[in-house]
């Protein structure tokens, strides 16, 4: 299923999400009425009249309505997750009531979220109620990763775009990783939160999995990423997929689409994060540089790594959305997960 | 046995005085070097282990940064010569195209590591990192600083706390002097690279003079005021400082080093120093203290979590063009991005300060700037330190 082709709007869009999706939350403070969000002074609770004045406050473009997301713990009960998709929609109702009334909101787009954890049937009936609402779009909730195998996820996500219009956006929320988006994509997300080269960045990695499928013969000279230490990366980067509890290390742990700039292997390593990047970074440093400012500590590394990873990864999206357009999902996935083949070693 | 050396036609450094000062010390110089002409007086920010402390080159270089330092100790340790060779030098390694400085390694080997020994041959002592002893000496000192390719390389110094006092201070001066002459036998690329001489002496008047007289008469590019900034009485750090410029050539340039307050940059700059260093704007940014014409801003505190003006209204850096007093406040509690914007902030600061000053001096009206910047600083007569009152008095400058 394709997902659908949406304008690409020229002017940044502020959205504004309930939870930071590069920090864990803790759960069991959610209520009928209330949930809770962390701040640097601890917990908030959240009635919607305070959700929704801290909206007028922000008057952000977009914003998701309150919902109860918690639902993807190992021994969440069917029970359970049937309250999360009726206290959500509830939760939704009581938002667009205040936000028809208030003139702060004007222009301002309310997106519905899908709840559901696991069970299908659940999902199916979230989307259908969250769809008969007036919202300018959708946010899918309880399908971050760690918390559910990939197929299960994609089963989900399927199912779901069915019961949304074709014409308001799908936003994923919590996922992430290249493959993860890949696949999602695939199913009918839109849009997708960027944490991911944040993450990166934090534990000392540099995005570098290769995503040019161009038949550009100007781009085609171009040289993959040295392909030998992500061969060996994939081999001990454990992705543990377990059922059940939030897989935290998932969430943290290097993946196979980086590699390690703290390893000795780069400390004299001349050559940009990757070769061809036009990001800042790859345009003005090596990766021996970059190792040393890992090992000192020194607060260069963080920046110059978050521009690399940033613009990383805004050039595979502009891969996948080229690939879609151009009927290359294939041929893309092929590339940014190395199957059928290795890739060519790196020129030296 | 003559120290002169037949100066090369295509010298690494050269001093123009533009301007000097009628009343005080000060000059206003332009200097020349490898990679691109220094205005002074001039502060340059501190860059340790070959970065400014998370700002990117390219915002140095916007900033109007001709010169900054890199520190010989850590990078000679991390990640060594060789590495920085093979990466066409420090300038190659941080992809800094202008000026570096590299001071000797001394002063950190005696604050920051265990001490074992100081004899004639170097400086032993324990590497932190993997507890072998280590040898510093000229000779090494000069070797690292070679591979780093700077600028401008110091001369390893006998370095003795400005509170120590006794025949101690002596013996550091003479050796000084013998190390220098090590230095500038070891230096390999004299016409690429500047090896400045330290001036030591202690607070002591006479070994200062003597220091002087005999430093002065090696032919070295320019001379460095050591010893000094290390917790001694303001009012003997002046003293030192005045009758160092005194018996300094005039057409060298004078680095007092460890100087980065801005009433002692003004101050010193009217003794006649024309380079300064130091790591205090930079390090006192991270801890959210924003540097500024009437002191500094605690940007952490209370009053500023709703104050929406820029740190300085007046200053035209880019943190203080797009962010507010109240967004830094906010930004400590959750990103290290703060600490970079007031980082910005306050070598702007630095650099804005020394520019004015020389404006000053180079329109001959540097003493009504003087005046200025001491009534903005502090907020009545009576608050000024007397060992500023007195040094500029010194130098013809009465602040009513």
């Amino acid at each position: 299923m394709d997902s659908g082709s949406l304008q690409v709007f020229m002017i940044p869009v502020l959205y504004c999400a309930l939870h930071d999706p590069a920090a864990a939350c803790p759960t069991g403070y959610t209520t009928n009425k209330t949930v809770s969000v962390w701040g640097s002074g601890g917990r908030i609770e959240l009635t919607v009249a305070k959700f929704m004045a801290l909206q007028k406050t922000v008057q952000p473009d977009w914003y998701q309505s309150m919902a109860d997301g918690e639902t993807w713990q190992s021994n969440t009960s069917r029970k359970r997750v049937r309250k999360s998709v009726d206290r959500t929609l509830a939760h939704l109702d009581e938002c667009l009531l205040e936000h028809q009334k208030s003139q702060e909101l004007e222009g301002v787009e309310v997106f519905g979220v899908v709840e559901g954890g696991d069970i299908l049937e659940e999902r199916i009936r979230s989307a259908k109620e969250t769809a008969k609402r007036p919202v300018a779009g959708f946010c899918l909730d309880g399908l971050q990763t760690g918390c559910m195998e990939q197929a299960l996820r994609t089963q989900l996500i399927t199912a779901v775009t069915k019961e949304l219009p074709e014409d308001k956006p799908r936003l994923l929320q919590g996922v992430g990783r290249p493959d993860e988006v890949l696949a999602c994509a695939e199913a009918g997300v839109d849009l997708f939160e960027s944490f991911f080269p944040f993450q990166v960045t934090e534990r000392g990695c540099a995005l570098c999995f290769d995503y040019d499928v161009s038949p550009d013969p100007e781009r085609a000279g171009r040289a993959p990423p040295a392909v030998l230490e992500l061969e060996e990366n994939r081999e001990t980067a454990v992705v543990a997929q377990q059922n059940g509890d939030l897989n935290l290390d998932e969430r943290t742990q290097m993946t196979s689409f980086e590699i390690d700039l703290k390893d000795k292997r780069y400390q004299d390593d001349f050559r940009p994060l990757v070769e061809g990047c036009g990001c800042y970074c790859c345009k003005n440093h090596q990766r021996a540089y970059l190792h040393h400012l890992l090992v000192t500590n020194e607060l260069l590394a963080g920046v110059l790594l978050m521009i690399h990873n940033t613009a990383h990864y805004l050039g595979f999206f502009r891969a996948l959305r080229e690939a879609l357009a151009g009927d290359k999902l294939d041929l893309l996935k092929r590339r940014v997960l190395r199957e059928g083949g290795r890739q060519t070693e790196r020129k030296d | 046995m003559s120290f002169k050396k037949a100066l090369s036609a295509a010298s690494p450094l050269t001093l123009r005085v533009v301007a000097e000062c009628p009343v005080t010390k000060a000059r206003a110089c332009d200097l020349v070097l490898p990679h691109s002409a220094v205005s002074t007086p001039v502060f340059m920010p501190v860059g340790t282990q070959g970065t400014l402390k998370g700002i990117t080159v390219d915002q140095l270089e916007g900033l109007g940064c001709h010169i900054c330092l890199g520190n010989t100790y850590h990078l000679g340790m991390r990640p060594g010569p060789d590495l920085i060779e093979k990466a066409n030098g420090l300038h190659g390694f941080m992809n800094w195209k202008r000026n570096l400085l590299t001071d000797s390694g001394g002063f950190q080997m005696v604050s920051l590591v265990e001490l074992s020994e100081v004899t004639e041959e170097g400086v032993k002592f324990k590497s932190p990192y993997d507890g072998k002893e280590i040898l510093l000496s000229p000779e090494k000192s000069i070797s690292i600083q070679n591979s780093l390719g700077s600028d401008i390389m110091m001369q390893l110094d006998d370095v003795v706390s400005s509170t120590v006092t006794g025949p101690r201070v002596e013996e550091a001066m003479h050796r000084s002097i013998r190390w220098l002459d090590r230095c500038i036998a070891a230096n390999k690329n004299p016409d690429k690279q500047n090896l400045f001489a330290i001036i030591q002496g202690g607070l002591n008047a006479e070994l200062r003079r003597t220091c002087l007289d005999e430093m002065t008469k090696r032919d070295v590019p320019g001379f460095a005021i050591g010893g000094l900034s290390g917790g001694e009485e303001k009012d003997d750090f002046w003293r030192m400082v005045t009758l160092s410029t005194d018996h300094l050539p005039r057409e060298k340039p004078r680095y007092l080093m460890g100087v980065g307050y801005a009433v002692d940059l003004v101050v010193c700059v009217a003794l006649g120093c024309d380079m300064f260093d130091c790591v205090f704007p930079t390090r006192t940014a991270r801890f959210g203290s924003a540097l500024v014409p009437w002191g500094s801003l605690q940007v952490k505190q209370k009053q500023y979590a709703k104050d929406l003006q820029p740190i300085d209204p007046d200053c035209k850096c880019p943190t203080c063009k797009r962010h507010s007093r109240a967004y830094l406040h906010a930004l400590f509690k959750s990103d290290t991005a703060a600490m970079h914007h007031i980082t910005i902030h306050n070598i702007a600061y630095q650099l804005t300060l020394m520019r004015s000053v020389r404006q000053s001096i180079v329109e001959g009206r540097f003493p009504e700037f003087i005046r200025t910047f001491m009534k903005r600083m502090f907020p009545s007569r009576d608050q000024y330190p007397s060992w500023a009152v007195d040094a500029l008095a010194s130098v013809n400058v009465t602040l009513e």
